[in-house]
């Protein structure tokens, strides 16, 4: 059914269809809207049996999470950002347990300073975490991948992130194609976990491991969370059938075949990439995109084949590995076969800086000249950050540095336009 | 409460022998069919208090669902000693995640176990003092202020042992631990403002409260079954001598718990929906020097010249346990 609806009302009522049985959230901008809905069905009474909790924390969430797929029901939470930070400890140890929990990132940046705007901050902070990380494009991705990410979680015993932009998406409102529950029980069979806290047969879940197995225990996630590699390409057709529509997958590619330079990206920000290859390419430029919706585990293989023929790449991102450059770049770098050096890092969009199809274009021009740094920072103000740096090579001044920028750029509320 | 303690008319003690009373006076660890919760082989040092309360609190709780019992265990000794990969000694569904969500876990399981109209079973969740009183500490108010189905069992041996003897907010004052050391003027851990949880879980209405040591088997089991009674948010707090941690004999550990207790030091009592509803009373009050002073983790108070000024203000928080919960009022009456 084709509806007019916010993001994040098309995730609940995706996550709605899935039959989630116990859902706990913490509240947090801009995840907040997903939970909202969701609570509003339970109490409606909708989704019985389901239980929701509203914890005191974002660790006790997971925490509860944890409890309740142990005990053998479906578990679902969605956080963001400092939330995602705050329940770190817990998001590791689901994934540890090997429990199929889903969950929503409503991607936002990570303070200080803090900032509730869209970036890829949090969740790239837990990539080695042990959740399959997908990322959404647009809504309809969005709505789709969290069914998707159901199955898989179930299927491979791993839990699963499904990342979305912060506000760009949750609170866009787009048109989706919604399914109907029949389609999605036909696509997701019931949880049948493999194992469960029940006292007519007793076990102990999370014992402590010591050097003489934790290698194995952990070489076996590595190897669960690869075999997702192949299960989500292979699913494709089948998502098909039921749903009418081709969704998911691993990776998408735009207009690659032929292109010199291929934009690498994840999330939303791909519309616009797209919009502004369609503008080069009227004026003969050779270019297309490869978009990664699963970026953990990383596709190789798939980025390997997609990059094989062009002659240069510009992996934009919205995230940052401080001293180092890009995160996502340094991934797509170990999967190209071609130099390193031809692998250009833009680091854009943090905070929720606007990413503009002018800048893109400007950009991606200085790329197919070869006049782009190795690291670049997306329409960063230069003489702010340089005044700041002369200043401080004057004067040895330690402490907090947000508020001198803010001071300098004249500015009081972080500037977003 | 249903219990009344036992006395032996030959011994005149409340000793925990079982063979003069009837079948359904007689304490659950007497029953050859006790469940054996956590059975034997686990790493506990000898003589644990926390291995005993455990083995108790969970024997009974198992008695006392009929055997429907899954619980949630907080990282630290009890935790760690009862689980080496690849073994367990745990006969019941156990699930370890971290050291401070044992009682959120616990929430998740009673959710489940709601959604999947498994009203026949229990949930416990089960952590040290530093699992319960600090890194935890949020979790388990949100249960308690949700009143979720979950019985806590706070197992108080007053200190971080599980990771070699370190001071928690249940250390009491002028303890030695490895960070609180009586080094020149220092006697040991500082006297700060105390974080007593018993009062705090009162604080939160929830219907059942309780104390117990591992001194009274008796007791003890008793107010498992009665937690088991009541649906909700429920909190009993055992103290478990540590041997190891507070330097004591192996061979000392109920010993030193029943001084805790006469003493007043730490006081044994039931509240319902966040009332005082019975407290266990002093026989007969004994200084707090004799608690103090079988502790290696004490000795500094009592080298040459002692720090009388130190014990004194012990004392002073004995006494005031005293009054404040009326510790001794029918022994005065009855002398
Ligand atoms: C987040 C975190 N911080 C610290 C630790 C280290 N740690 C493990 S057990 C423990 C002490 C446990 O103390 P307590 O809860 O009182 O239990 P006990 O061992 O005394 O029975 C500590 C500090 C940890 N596992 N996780
Ligand atoms: S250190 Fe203390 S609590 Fe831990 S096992 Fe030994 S006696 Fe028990
Ligand atoms: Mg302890």
């Amino acid at each position: 059914m084709l509806k007019q609806t916010e993001g994040s009302a098309a995730v609940a009522e995706a996550v709605a269809l899935c039959r989630p049985e116990v859902i706990c959230a913490y509240p947090i901008s801009p995840q907040t809207h997903i939970v909202e809905a969701l609570g509003r069905m339970v109490t409606a009474g909708r989704l019985a049996p389901c239980e929701f909790i509203n914890v005191e924390s974002e660790f006790a969430a997971m925490s509860v999470a944890i409890g309740a797929s142990a005990a053998g029901v479906r578990a679902y939470t969605a956080t963001a950002s400092q939330g995602l930070l705050f329940m770190a400890e817990a998001v590791y140890n689901a994934a540890g347990l090997g429990l199929p929990i889903v969950m929503t990132v409503a991607n936002r940046a990570i303070g200080a300073p803090i900032n509730i705007w869209n970036d890829h901050s949090d969740a790239l902070s837990q990539r080695d975490c042990g959740w399959i990380q997908l990322f959404a494009e647009d809504n309809q991705e969005a709505l789709d991948l969290h069914i998707q990410a159901f199955r898989l979680a179930e299927e491979l015993s791993l839990p699963v992130m499904v990342c979305m932009d912060g506000y760009i998406l949750t609170h866009a409102y787009e048109q989706v194609d919604l399914p109907t529950q029949e389609q999605v029980d036909a696509y997701l069979p019931p949880y049948e976990p493999r194992q469960v806290l029940d006292p007519a047969s007793p076990i102990s879940i999370g014992a402590m491991v010591g050097p003489e197995a934790f290698m194995e225990v952990r070489y076996l996630a590595h190897a669960k969370q690869k075999q997702a590699l192949e299960l989500m390409p292979s699913w494709t057709d089948e998502f098909k059938r039921i749903f009418g529509r081709e969704s998911g997958g691993l990776t998408h590619t735009y207009r690659i075949e032929d292109a010199d330079t291929v934009v690498v990206a994840l999330g939303s920000v791909l519309g616009t990439i797209k919009d502004t290859i369609d503008g080069m390419r009227e004026q003969g430029v050779r270019i297309g995109a490869l978009g990664i919706t699963c970026f953990r585990p990383w596709p190789t293989v798939a980025v390997r084949r997609a990059l094989a023929d062009a002659k240069r790449i510009v992996v934009l991102e919205k995230s940052l590995a401080v001293g180092l450059g890009g995160i996502v770049s340094n991934n797509v770098a170990a999967s190209y076969a071609g130099s390193p050096d031809l692998v250009h890092t833009v680091i854009a969009g943090l905070g929720g800086r606007a990413i503009t199809r002018a800048s893109l274009h400007q950009m991606f021009g200085q790329a197919v000249e070869g006049r782009l740094e190795p690291v670049t920072f997306l329409d960063l103000d230069h003489a702010a950050v340089e005044r700041v740096l002369a200043r401080e090579r004057e004067q040895r001044r330690s402490g907090p540095i947000a508020e001198s920028i803010l001071r300098d750029l004249g500015v009081v509320g972080a500037r977003i336009g | 409460m249903t219990y009344q303690p036992i006395r032996f008319y030959q011994t005149g003690t409340f000793t925990v022998g079982n063979r003069l009373l009837p079948d359904d006076q007689r304490s659950v660890q007497a029953n050859m069919r006790r469940t054996n919760s956590l059975n034997s082989g686990h790493r506990a040092c000898q003589g644990c208090g926390e291995a005993l309360g455990a083995r108790y609190a969970i024997d009974a709780a198992m008695e006392a669902t009929n055997r429907q019992l899954v619980a949630a265990n907080a990282t630290g000794c009890l935790e760690v000693f009862s689980t080496p990969y690849p073994e367990t000694s745990w006969q019941i569904p156990w699930i370890h995640s971290l050291f401070g969500n044992a009682a959120a876990v616990a929430t998740g399981i009673a959710a489940a176990m709601r959604v999947k109209g498994r009203d026949d079973v229990r949930v416990v969740a089960q952590g040290g003092d530093g699992g319960t009183n600090d890194i935890g500490f949020g979790c388990l108010s949100g249960m308690f202020e949700r009143n979720d189905d979950v019985l806590y069992i706070c197992y108080d041996n007053e200190g971080y042992m599980n990771t070699g003897v370190q001071r928690s907010s249940a250390t009491p004052p002028a303890a030695r631990t490895n960070t609180t050391m009586p080094l020149g003027e220092s006697a040991g851990n500082r006297f700060g403002q105390g974080k007593y949880l018993p009062a705090i879980a009162m604080a939160h209405d929830i219907p059942y409260v309780a104390t117990a040591t591992v001194a009274e088997l008796h007791d003890l089991e008793a107010k498992v079954r009665r937690a088991m009674e009541f649906r909700g948010a429920r909190y009993i707090h055992i103290l478990v001598p540590c041997p190891l941690g507070w330097g004591h004999g192996s061979a000392e550990t109920i010993k030193i718990a029943r001084l805790a207790k006469e003493t007043g030091l730490f006081p044994v009592l039931e509240a319902e929906g966040g009332k005082l509803t019975n407290v266990s009373k002093i026989k007969k009050k004994l200084p707090v020097e004799e608690y103090l002073r079988p502790q290696q983790r004490f000795a500094h108070l009592f080298r040459d010249p002692p720090r009388r000024d130190v014990i004194d203000r012990i004392q002073q928080m004995a006494d005031r346990n005293i009054l404040r919960y009326r510790l001794l009022e029918d022994v005065e009456r009855r002398a």
